[in-house]
């Protein structure tokens, strides 16, 4: 029982990162109906720049030039690299999409690989081949509640991840931006009508989107400090799973979809050897998919959704 | 000076010459009919001065501005509503989100506003609803606020839209075959409609039609167009029995 616990614990860590990123992918491909599939490597070099920013402000603290307590150090942290993050996604958006708008989906589909390998390689060639480790931001605490150990690492991510995802919920279903983002999902013509400017909607979702991947990006070097140049690319094809799994449309879906990923992914490694864990686990969610097709909150959809 | 000018446009798709030498004015208050068979290219003329495309030449002035070169949601903001031929609704969301969608671009509040609920937003917001639930009421639909889109049938559906429109709050109306597919009964109805928005809120409304006795009765003046070019323009009477008009329509056979 306790070792289920345990189980339950790192499922949900786990699943934040998957739900974070999956967001990002789940809001371009609904809005935009365009698959962005950089947003793995958005992850990464969100994880860098906020190694980065934290180890910038770990130094300037360590001079005495500012000293910040760790948990001022952690939020800014989140808050520059979530800044940071967006502009690139910004620019991605500008440089690799927009031109792209009317290009047919393959176009688009081959720009967000192109620029994946171009984000890997320029962290390589300004990096190097080393792997860099992210600074330790808060200090471990181990709290055992009835057997099962639980760090304050742990809740931290998965409570933050959570306070995005509902502050995410909340800018989709009640602001003006997100109401526009809604309508664009389902009809993109008439949107600008509304004096909507339907590519500062597009730069918007890019920006949120990659913001989220910073998130997921810090809390994942949190957890598993040493980064690497391609750190991305499985995550995000995990992620994007999650997003299709979720439903066109859903943020609810996404979210759930990704903590569901890491359910499956530490439960199938709980009683199958690891090495056996993605082939188990990605053929469990085939099966989802052969029955649900549409993900968990997506509706069948007909061509005139869409131009 | 007229609310809204057209002087001179002319339109190549390629080397195809879709609309030639068109000129238009409107005054507030006024509705203009645009008629002619399929494919004389109305809807193109919508589409050009609403800023979805750019002429090749000529000029669009709204207010003594022109809009030339502005982007379609920037046209839109200066005061051109506009419905098309085919719904174009958003499924799931509500009637309500719906008409209040159109007051995007009166809504000022910031990132700030919207996360913590600044009285600049609830103000903003609540103005929004009021707009909204007005024009609801003027279309008759009020009751169906809440509703889902998706659940609502043609005639209501079609009624969203119109009030979705006007709550960007237009100067000029732009109406694509409004009541396409309505019944005789609902088409006298979005009459009077048509009549009250023009007299309650003193827009201008332009109007693509092809059920004549429509145009006819609430058009105070009417272009007719064919392969683009403006043959007759004149009172519905003149229209009427206007010969290259009945020839446009019928055939010369008609006429002769």
């Amino acid at each position: 029982m306790t070792y289920f616990l345990q189980n339950v614990v790192n499922a949900l860590q786990w699943g934040s990162f998957y739900a974070l990123i999956a967001l990002g992918y789940s809001m371009v491909y609904s809005i935009l109906m365009l698959f962005n599939f950089a947003h793995g490597d958005i992850f990464m070099v969100g994880s860098y720049i906020g190694f980065g920013v934290a180890a910038a402000l770990v130094a300037l603290s360590a001079a005495g030039v500012v000293v910040l307590p760790s948990w001022l150090i952690f939020t800014l942290t989140i808050l520059v690299t979530m800044i940071l993050t967006a502009m690139l996604g910004m620019a991605v958006e500008r440089v690799g999409y927009r031109p792209l708008r009317d290009a047919p989906r393959a176009s688009a589909a081959i720009t967000g690989l192109m620029i994946g390998i171009i984000l890997e390689t320029g962290n390589l060639a300004i990096l190097g081949a080393r792997r860099v480790r992210f600074p330790d931001l808060i200090e471990s605490v181990t709290y055992e509640i009835g057997g099962v150990y639980v760090t304050n690492k742990k809740i931290m991510i998965v409570v933050v991840s959570l306070l995005f995802m509902v502050a995410m919920q909340y800018f989709v279903s009640k602001t003006k931006w997100g109401m526009a983002m809604r309508a664009m999902a389902y009809d993109y013509l008439v949107v600008p009508l509304m004096g909507v400017s339907i590519n500062s909607i597009a730069r918007l979702t890019f920006a949120i989107g990659s913001a989220l991947a910073a998130v997921a990006g810090i809390l994942y070097g949190i957890a598993y400090p040493v980064l690497d140049p391609y750190m991305g690319v499985l995550f995000g094809w995990k992620a994007f799973v999650a997003a299709i799994l979720g439903g066109r449309g859903s943020i609810m879906g996404a979210t759930l979809a990704g903590f569901l990923l890491g359910f499956i992914e530490i439960f199938v490694a709980m009683v199958f050897p690891s090495t056996l864990r993605d082939l188990i686990a990605y053929s469990i969610i085939l099966l989802i998919l052969v029955f649900r097709p549409h993900g968990f909150f997506g509706e069948p959809y007909s061509a005139k959704l869409r131009l | 000076m007229p609310l809204l000018e057209v002087k001179k446009m002319t339109h190549y798709f390629g080397g195809l010459r879709a609309v030639n030498d068109y000129s238009l004015k409107i005054d507030a208050g006024e509705v203009r009919g645009l008629i002619g068979p399929n494919g004389a290219g109305k809807t193109t003329i919508f589409n050009l001065i609403t800023g979805i495309y750019t002429p090749t030449e000529g000029n669009v002035i709204l207010d003594g501005e022109s809009t030339i070169g502005l982007r379609p949601h920037q046209v839109a903001a200066r005061g051109l509503g506009r419905t098309f031929q085919e719904l174009r609704l958003w499924r799931h969301m509500s009637v309500l989100e719906h008409v209040m969608m159109a007051r995007y671009s009166k809504l000022s509040y910031g990132l700030i506003g919207a996360f913590l609920g600044t009285s600049k937003r609830l103000k903003e917001e609540e103005e929004s609803r009021q707009i909204a639930m007005k024009m609801l009421d003027m279309l008759e639909i009020k009751h169906l606020a809440g509703d889902s889109i998706a659940n609502l049938p043609y005639g209501a559906q079609r009624r969203v839209e119109m009030a979705r429109a006007l709550a960007t709050e237009p100067k000029v109306l732009f109406l694509d075959e409004p009541t396409v597919g309505m019944t005789p009964e609902e088409l006298n109805q979005m009459m009077d409609i048509f009549r009250r928005v023009r007299d309650e809120l003193g827009l201008a409304i332009f109007l693509i039609e092809h059920r004549l006795k429509m145009v006819m009765e609430l058009c105070d003046r009417i272009q007719t167009l064919v392969f683009g070019e403006v043959i007759a323009e004149g009172v519905p009477e003149e229209i009427q029995n206007n010969p290259k008009v009945i020839e446009a329509y019928l055939g010369k056979e008609a006429v002769t």
